[in-house]
């Protein structure tokens, strides 16, 4: 293996590990949202995902089976619909469980893990143990050639994309609006918040919803990369709060920067390792680490 | 002055800041045994940090603090507290599902490390410490009462019990009378005269009748220095405090 | 240690009894020995339960990854057994004759170093009973020393779960992969797998585990159980009453660590094999539930909730499997929302059988029932609330 060889390793380990970066920062994204922010524990977060990408599938087979015409269009639908249906049911779940448990949060903990297992169960109900794959629109297939030993996946750019797209949304709507400014200040201080008028119940159910909608828009995205099955979501779930926790718990960019590490860390070290010994070697580094400095990367400095 | 004089206490150049806010900058403390001392100053002033740099609660960015003339600086929370040194903090923080008895109890110093905690014994020695304290704090007979149904002025009075069994050399109450009854400060003010018999006080308190009651010595503080200290007579006289007080 | 310390009511001392006389004398004449042995394996799991109180109901640290120590507590025992079932004679076919089977599968020729002293008995016995304990504690005073605590040690135990679960796995040669250590016949020459052998190893465990419920209630109703109260309740008052936080909590992640890897153990002698399968991110959160099932504040619930959660688990998964996972997600949910302690806060004074017995039992027979449970203090959080705003309007 010469230089040249290595270098072309690692530039298509670090596209395939975009890919992994896009999915694990729409989940970090989400849980950065209702782990940071309201310091929920959301073990079903995965099942979310999971919902995104079911959306995603039965999308593309109901286009596949009445209007193929519309294959090349329905992607961007289903991403949306992926959003709508996983922060509805973010919705109901936080009305129905999460809001009589926000001073629980072990609690918390352990009713959503009690959700994750309904959820698991009810797709392996209707989609079956198999896993699934929606047929993906022709232009997402195939892949760029910038060199002969170079081969980059136009599905993995534009996974990157859209977790760029995203992740601009979120800042903008968290720092410029009306709504993520009440968010903030709910957050840092929920008796004073709802004292000035902000209705901070619906501000919470709010902010979950998004955090799981977008944890929907993760699961649509996760399809370009792998196959859907009933437990595809939880095992992303560790990989998902370690983001968080990593990245520095309340702070967007250090999910950014975290979600990064972590899979191109993983992407890498699994060319070099085999099997899942990337996977092991990236999250005992991460763990170590986090015992050393268990405030992750990037603490928000607050005067304690 | 001098490093001779055996002080009780003895702080020179303890700073903190807090992302370059200075909380608390070249704060200088001497305190004899058997004092009553009293910190005052308006809010921010950094008096509640003083005490949470002493009891090492928030870690000292600069200076030293000497107690019994050893360096209490870097020490964690519980070895300060066994080398002598008492908190009480603003609100009243004691064990709401124990009862009076049992929050004394767990504040006996015997018994602190994990394997003397599993063997401890509820000896003739303890419940009459316990008694005698409970006697002092005027809980006597509420011993068996849980203490979360206490009032606030008795669950004050708890939180200093619990000090007190504790036989800290130096005792440090923050704010001891907010939200009490006259009567109830009546009582607080000779309960802390008769502490101080034994031991060091610090006081941090609003309330100029209480501290004029209780104070052999005063401390000013004004955003995070000293302003001035002496009897209160002194400060009640200087123009910097009066300044400060009424300037505003 | 005397009476009082054990038990404090007559409610708590009658479900000792009655557990005793379940687990000693009904099942073993009521079962068949195959459904014994079954049983056998959910005392093992109550190990872990009986620790899961202590740390979290009575601490107040939840820890994710249990069955890393009840792993642990196993491996340390299948290595032993599996070296003994490894033999030159009964391995003669190998390649290498004298290692075990799946080393030989992934051309090891000789026994890797960490193996080589679970050639003996006696230190396999003392590695059972301190290598989970040893690790817990120095994962919980890396963690506890630095104030981390709460849903954050949750999440990081968890990923040790994962990461332990994992190694196991991708390490065939070492560890036996994902099949675990299987095959495991004899100790010292005595075959395990015969019906005499598993009367005595039930026995062994259901005693094992009451003496680890005799010392779990020992050290709730000494002070030191007042002290882990007080520290889940009012850290910072504990720490300024000199006691070292950091070191309790090390001390019981390590006792409940050191429950667990015990119980390990008894799995391995019962079951005959270990596996990374039960001790990943699921079955750790399994035993949670089992205490929570429980009752996270009582060591005996605890025991009666392993048994209640995991003879559901068996009928249900053999009669409707697609029922289970919903029957399991549903309890994890209810139990959580509306019986936060589990069945014994249901049996319990002031619990929801005692308000209905209350209501309609004639009122000379309450006198017999007294309070023993401690909720956590609601209290506390809503006080730290109101500090925050009023911290906030200054």
């Amino acid at each position: 293996m010469n230089i040249q060889e290595l270098w072309s390793i690692f530039i298509m380990q670090g596209f395939a590990g975009i890919s992994l970066f896009s999915v694990l920062l729409l989940m970090g994204l989400g849980l950065a949202l209702i782990f940071g922010q309201m310091g929920v524990i959301n073990m079903a977060h995965g099942e979310f995902m999971a919902l995104g990408a079911y959306t995603t599938y039965l999308c593309s087979s109901l286009v596949q089976d009445h209007a193929p015409a519309l294959l090349p269009v329905y992607f961007p639908i289903a991403i949306v619909l992926a959003f709508i249906l996983s922060a509805l049911l973010g919705a109901l779940v936080e009305w129905g469980m999460i809001r009589h448990l926000y001073k629980r949060p072990l609690d918390t903990l352990l009713a959503t893990w009690g959700l994750s297992l309904i959820l698991q169960q009810t797709y392996r109900s209707i989609f079956g143990a198999r896993e699934v794959t929606p047929t993906l629109p022709e232009w997402l297939m195939g892949s760029f050639k910038p060199t002969d030993s170079i081969d980059i996946p136009i599905n993995g750019v534009f996974v990157l994309l859209l977790a760029g797209a995203v992740t601009a949304g979120l800042m903008v709507f968290m720092f410029k609006t009306a709504f993520g400014l009440r968010l903030r200040a709910t957050v840092q201080n929920r008796l004073m918040s709802g004292a000035v008028g902000i209705n901070t119940k619906m501000v919470d159910r709010m902010a979950f919803s998004i955090g799981c909608g977008i944890a929907g828009i993760a699961g649509a995205a996760f399809t370009t990369i792998g196959s859907t099955g009933p437990d595809s979501g939880s095992r992303y779930i560790v990989d998902a709060f370690l983001v968080v926790v990593f990245g520095g718990a309340a702070n967007l960019l250090g999910s950014l920067a975290s979600a990064f590490g972590i899979a191109q860390a993983q992407s890498i070290l699994e060319f070099f390792l085999e099997g899942t010994k990337g996977k092991v070697a990236t999250l005992l580094f991460i763990v170590v680490v986090l015992m050393f400095r268990p405030q992750g990367l990037f603490p928000s400095k607050v005067r304690s | 002055m001098s490093e001779e004089k055996d002080f009780l206490l003895y702080i020179e150049g303890l700073g903190v800041s807090f992302d370059g806010f200075k909380a608390v900058d070249g704060f200088n403390f001497y305190m004899d045994r058997n004092q009553v001392h009293v910190i005052i100053g308006p809010n921010g002033a950094g008096k509640t940090t003083v005490l949470d740099l002493i009891c090492g609660k928030t870690k000292a960015t600069s200076g030293s603090i000497k107690f019994k003339n050893k360096e209490m600086r870097g020490l964690k929370e519980h070895e300060i507290v066994r080398a002598g040194v008492g908190r009480k903090f603003q609100n009243p923080s004691i064990y709401e599902n124990l009862t009076v008895f049992e929050n004394l109890e767990i504040s006996h110093p015997r018994g602190r490390g994990v394997w003397g905690c599993l063997v401890f014994q509820r000896t003739e020695d303890v419940s009459l410490k316990i008694r005698s304290v409970a006697a002092d704090i005027g809980l006597l007979d509420r011993l068996e009462t849980e203490a979360g149904v206490l009032s606030h002025g008795q669950k004050q009075w708890l939180e200093i019990g619990m000090l007190l069994m504790q036989e800290p050399e130096l005792l440090m109450l923050d704010e001891p009378v907010a939200g009490m009854s006259v009567r109830e400060r009546e009582a607080t003010a000779q309960l802390i005269r008769k502490i101080s018999a034994q031991r060091s006080v610090i006081v941090i308190e609003h309330d100029m009748e209480f501290v004029k009651e209780i104070a052999d010595r005063v401390t000013v503080m004004h955003l995070g220095k000293i302003l001035a200290e002496g009897s209160m007579e002194h400060v009640q006289h200087d123009p910097a405090v009066i300044e400060v007080y009424i300037g505003h | 240690m005397t009476y009082k310390n054990l038990f404090k009511s007559k409610a708590e001392t009658w479900s000792a009894a009655a557990l005793a006389l379940l687990v000693l004398v009904v099942l073993p004449l009521l079962l068949p020995i195959f459904r014994l042995n079954l049983f056998g394996k959910y005392l093992t799991f109550g190990f872990v339960g009986v620790g899961l109180v202590l740390l979290w109901g009575r601490c107040g640290i939840l820890s994710l990854g249990q069955g890393v120590f009840f792993g642990l507590g196993g491996y340390c025992m299948a290595m032993f057994l599996k070296l003994e079932a490894s033999d030159p004679i009964s391995t003669k076919i190998q390649s290498t004759p004298g290692i075990p089977d799946f080393m030989d599968w992934n051309q090891l020729t000789s026994l890797p170093w960490f193996w080589v002293p679970f050639k003996s008995l006696p230190f396999t016995m003392i590695a059972v009973l301190t290598i989970p304990a040893l690790v817990a504690f120095i994962i919980g005073w890396a963690m506890f020393r630095r104030r981390v605590g709460g849903v954050y040690f949750a999440i990081i135990t968890q990923a040790i779960a994962l990461i332990i679960s994992l190694g196991i796995d991708g390490n065939q040669g070492l560890t036996g992969g994902r099949n675990g250590i299987t095959d495991l016949r004899t100790l010292l020459g005595w075959d395990i797998r015969s019906t005499s052998a598993q009367y005595v190893l039930y026995y062994v465990s259901a005693l094992l585990l009451f003496a680890c419920i005799l010392f779990g209630r020992y050290v709730v109703n000494t002070r030191m159980g007042r002290v882990l109260m007080a520290i889940r309740d009012r850290e910072d008052r504990v720490r300024f009453s000199g006691y070292d936080v950091a070191l309790y909590r090390s001390f019981i992640f390590a006792l409940a660590a050191l429950f667990a890897g015990l119980g390990g153990a008894m799995f391995v002698l019962q079951v005959g094999f270990m596996s990374p399968s039960l001790i990943g991110i699921v079955p750790s959160i399994e035993m949670v539930i089992f205490a929570a099932v429980g009752g996270r504040l009582s060591v005996i619930g605890a025991v009666y909730g392993t048994l209640i959660v995991n003879l559901g688990k068996t009928t249900f998964s053999e009669a409707f499997p697609e029922m289970w996972l919903f029957l399991m997600g549903g309890t994890f949910i209810a139990v959580v929302m509306f019986f936060p302690n589990g069945l014994a806060g249901l049996t319990e004074p002031g619990g929801f059988l005692s308000r209905q017995w209350q209501r309609w039992a004639p009122k000379s027979l309450l006198s017999v029932f007294r309070s023993e449970v401690e909720p956590p203090s609601e209290a506390a959080s809503e006080e730290s609330l109101l500090k925050g705003a009023t911290e906030g309007v200054k």
